[in-house]
């Protein structure tokens, strides 16, 4: 889209600076990355009054231009690299009104900057229901910027923001705030004169972000260095008599043209519900009561659409196979592009609904209550208060949980949250342990009210999150990071959710999710597919001929005979061939060359496990038959000794299989969207991979 | 005293640090020598804590708010 003028909404978090964006420019707006970092880029459009068209560009919401994560390092590289194609014209500063004093240190070193400043004086309605009195035409002029009160969540102001927006200087008009200069005078000179720079906060920031910024040389950076070091420049040291002397500019500021009451009204309201829900005792209990509702959710109110879902591409598969002729070209289409699309599309109600509830969450302001109260659990094991609710989210799928460990700002920390997720039990293995602890294990009751199968369930459940929380600690001491911990953050003021909001983020982590992990999935679909549908040289042919003779076809009824002969091509194909070539491999784990197909054909997603077994054991009907299937799986025999192949150590040593393998393309796809580099998704792959093995081959052999 | 030892609900003010990387993050974060600063809440763990400082809430673990000195 042409525009005639680009826009950066810059903020501290909790400022409404999303909500903003969203009202100026409507759902016309496109998530990317930001170039070489996973930070989410929104950018998006709005009309200005004048009729010319303004590129809205959303910047991470930061509390100063000096980083404390790459999220926020995004802020200073696009503001100040003159040849960065994303640098703003304007840049729409959001203060919150009713907590002024801190936003405006980033308000003070964003106008240093020099570039041109209009400040949305956000939460206006609530700085009045507080009784905050601010003189907003003296701030404007002491500042010597234009100020518009709004209060984003009503949208009110925002025509005044939009105008002021079309009229603003090409030429930065603030006032100064601080003396620049004095804080290294020698320093911003030198680096100012071999630079060609004509701004002394630019000079000073470089000074001390040299060594991370992309836009200058690296000759420039070592120059810098160099005279750093002839001026013995602290950096730490200058950071913090800059933010002394920008607070007490702030505080000189803030001296007649704010009046604050005593106590903040809305504030008071916030404490009350904090004595609730951060009690030393219900806090917790609240917190585990959310989780559960959350659990139960996801599960309960997806099972309907994935139904619906995934009986749909059953009904467009068949339908389509009786109007295209057979060949290899159809089945291709069919059971493979559209059978891989169905594995991507029935998981879009449970990451929907996951998201929606993370949004509740963060929108309202609990996420930051259940980071204050998980934190110090949480830091024992290598993680942080915000892992709680992607590991809880791995129950019912890792793939929008690991979407969703964006809210941890520590890098360590989320990387190893990220790495433990996926070991949670996901929705996707419940079929694969319903069907062997069935099998195996007897359905009935001790001491009164457990049931043996439930507790059976229960027991890999909780064995899933502890692994989760073993592997975490011990990636604490393997993953090196570089970021200190910290945990010095906002508790921001209780809030209702915006709904609008809540929508949009359901809708957009479900597009997400189809378009980047579906393409991978798609993928290993079509590949899998082939390799069960061909097999080596004219086996196929043999077997089609074989079952030609009209022995056959007296003795079997038709379906008999069509499942006869899949079950024996399937035996046949190349994915049958790797599960012969596998056996020597698995033989430890006590599995056969058919339980190594159902491992290869569930490469991909471990939900085809049963559907395989069906096509194996040649059942009627499809994955759905479960009671068929155990059946059949109950009375087959080893060829060679005559003893049943599922006893309860095979059984189990499946089930640990399934718990640690990494059998999920979808979150293999994910990690590595999350994480720009196939360094985690296979080292990920790798570890799980060998737990599994180990965890499988240590129960066959307890157990047998 | 630190802030760790301070008692909930007693107004402190802050004097100084003892962690130079810590107080940059926390001065920008409005928690400034001469700012006012009391404990609103203590975690249901025992750690971290929540502060009101410069007119709103910042939380913290224990062993940050031992890095500020009070008057």
């Amino acid at each position: 889209m042409k525009t005639d003028l680009r826009v950066a909404l810059v903020g501290n978090p909790n400022t409404g600076k999303s909500t903003l964006f969203n009202t100026l420019t409507g759902l016309n707006q496109k998530i990317g990355n930001f170039p070489g970092v996973t930070v989410d880029k929104k950018t998006g459009y709005c009309t200005l009054p004048d009729g010319r068209t303004a590129e809205i560009v959303d910047l991470p919401g930061t509390y100063s231009l000096y980083p404390k994560s790459k999220d926020e390092s995004i802020v200073f590289s696009i503001l100040a690299d003159k040849a960065n194609p994303l640098t703003p014209d304007l840049v729409v500063i959001i203060l919150d009104a009713t907590n002024l004093k801190r936003n405006l240190l980033l308000y003070t070193q964003v106008a240093d900057l020099k570039i041109p400043v209009v400040v949305a004086l956000n939460m206006m309605d609530l700085a009045k229901k507080n009784g905050i009195a601010i003189n907003v035409d003296l701030f404007a002029k002491k500042l010597g910027v234009p100020v518009i009160p709004v209060a984003a969540r009503k949208g009110e102001g925002i025509g005044n923001l939009k105008a002021a927006i079309s009229f603003a200087n090409k030429i930065a008009l603030q006032e100064e705030s601080i003396d620049v200069e004095a804080i290294a005078p020698e320093l911003i000179a030198q680096i100012s004169d071999e630079l060609k720079l004509d701004n002394p906060y630019y000079a000073l920031q470089l000074a001390h972000q040299h060594e991370d910024i992309k836009f200058i040389s690296p000759e420039q950076s070592g120059r810098i260095e160099e005279l750093e070091k002839e001026f013995s420049f602290h950096s730490q040291k200058a950071q913090a008599a800059e933010t002394i002397a920008r607070y007490n500019f702030i505080n000189d500021l803030l001296y007649d043209t704010v009046k604050i009451p005593e106590t903040a009204k809305e504030e008071s309201v916030s404490n009350k519900i904090d004595k609730i829900l951060t009690h030393r005792f219900f806090g917790l209990i609240i917190f585990v009561a959310i989780l559960l509702f959350m659990f139960q959710s996801i599960f309960a109110w997806s099972a309907y659409p994935m139904e619906l879902i995934a009986d749909g591409f059953v009904w467009v598969q068949n339908s389509l196979h009786h109007l295209l002729p057979a060949g290899p070209l159809a089945g291709l289409m069919v059971d493979g592009v559209l059978g891989g699309l169905s594995g991507v599309m029935v998981f879009i109600p449970q990451i929907a609904i996951l998201f929606a509830f993370i949004s509740i969450l963060e929108d309202t302001g609990y996420m930051a209550r259940v980071t204050f109260m998980m934190d110090k659990l949480m830091r024992k094991v290598g993680l942080n208060g915000k892992s709680v609710v992607p590991l809880i989210g791995g129950f019912a799928c890792a793939v929008p949980s690991i979407m969703s460990t964006r809210t941890i700002e520590n890098w360590k920390d989320r990387m190893i949250t990220i790495m433990v997720t996926p070991l949670v039990t996901c929705s996707a293995r419940l079929p694969i342990y319903i069907l062997l602890i069935s099998l195996v294990v007897p359905n009935r009751n001790v001491w009164w009210i457990f049931n043996l199968q439930g507790l059976a369930l229960t027991g890999m459940y909780v064995f899933s999150l502890i692994s989760a929380v073993v592997v975490a600690f011990v990636l604490k001491h393997v993953i090196k990071g570089s970021e200190r911990g910290y945990f010095i953050m906002e508790l921001p003021v209780y809030r209702m959710p915006r709904w609008n909001n809540v929508a949009f983020s359901m809708y957009e982590r479900a597009k997400t999710f189809v378009f980047q992990a579906g393409k991978v999935i798609i993928a290993i679909a079509v590949i899998l597919w082939v390799l069960a549908s061909y097999g080596p040289g004219d086996r196929f042919e043999k077997i089609d001929q074989k079952y030609k003779q009209p022995q056959f076809a007296r003795s079997l009824k038709p379906d008999e005979l069509e499942r006869a002969v899949k079950s024996e091509k399937l035996e046949n194909s190349y994915a049958g061939v790797l599960g012969h070539a596998i056996e020597p491999v698995i033989r430890p784990l006590g599995f056969d060359w058919k339980i190594g197909i159902a491992l290869i054909t569930s490469f991909a997603a471990r939900e085809v496990f049963v559907g395989t077994m069906a096509a194996i054991y040649s059942v009627e009907g499809n994955a759905e038959k479960m009671e068929s299937v155990q059946q059949k799986m109950k009375t087959a025999t080893d060829p060679e000794t005559g003893q049943p192949v599922f006893t309860l150590a095979v059984a189990f040593s499946l089930m640990m299989f399934y718990a640690f393998a990494m059998q999920c393309a979808s979150t293999v796809a994910v990690v590595y969207r999350e994480t720009k580099n196939w360094k985690w998704p296979t080292f990920q792959f790798a570890y799980m991979t060998v737990l599994a093995y180990a965890a499988s081959f240590i129960v066959y052999h307890w157990l047998r | 005293m630190t802030l760790s030892e301070l008692k909930k609900g007693v107004v402190g003010v802050v004097k100084e640090f003892t962690d130079l990387e810590m107080s940059v993050k926390l001065m920008e974060m409005g928690c400034l020598p001469g700012e006012k600063i009391t404990i609103a809440r203590i975690a249901p763990l025992g750690d971290p804590i929540a502060v009101n400082v410069s007119g709103y809430q910042l939380s913290l673990r224990k062993f940050e708010a031992s890095t500020i000195i009070l008057q």
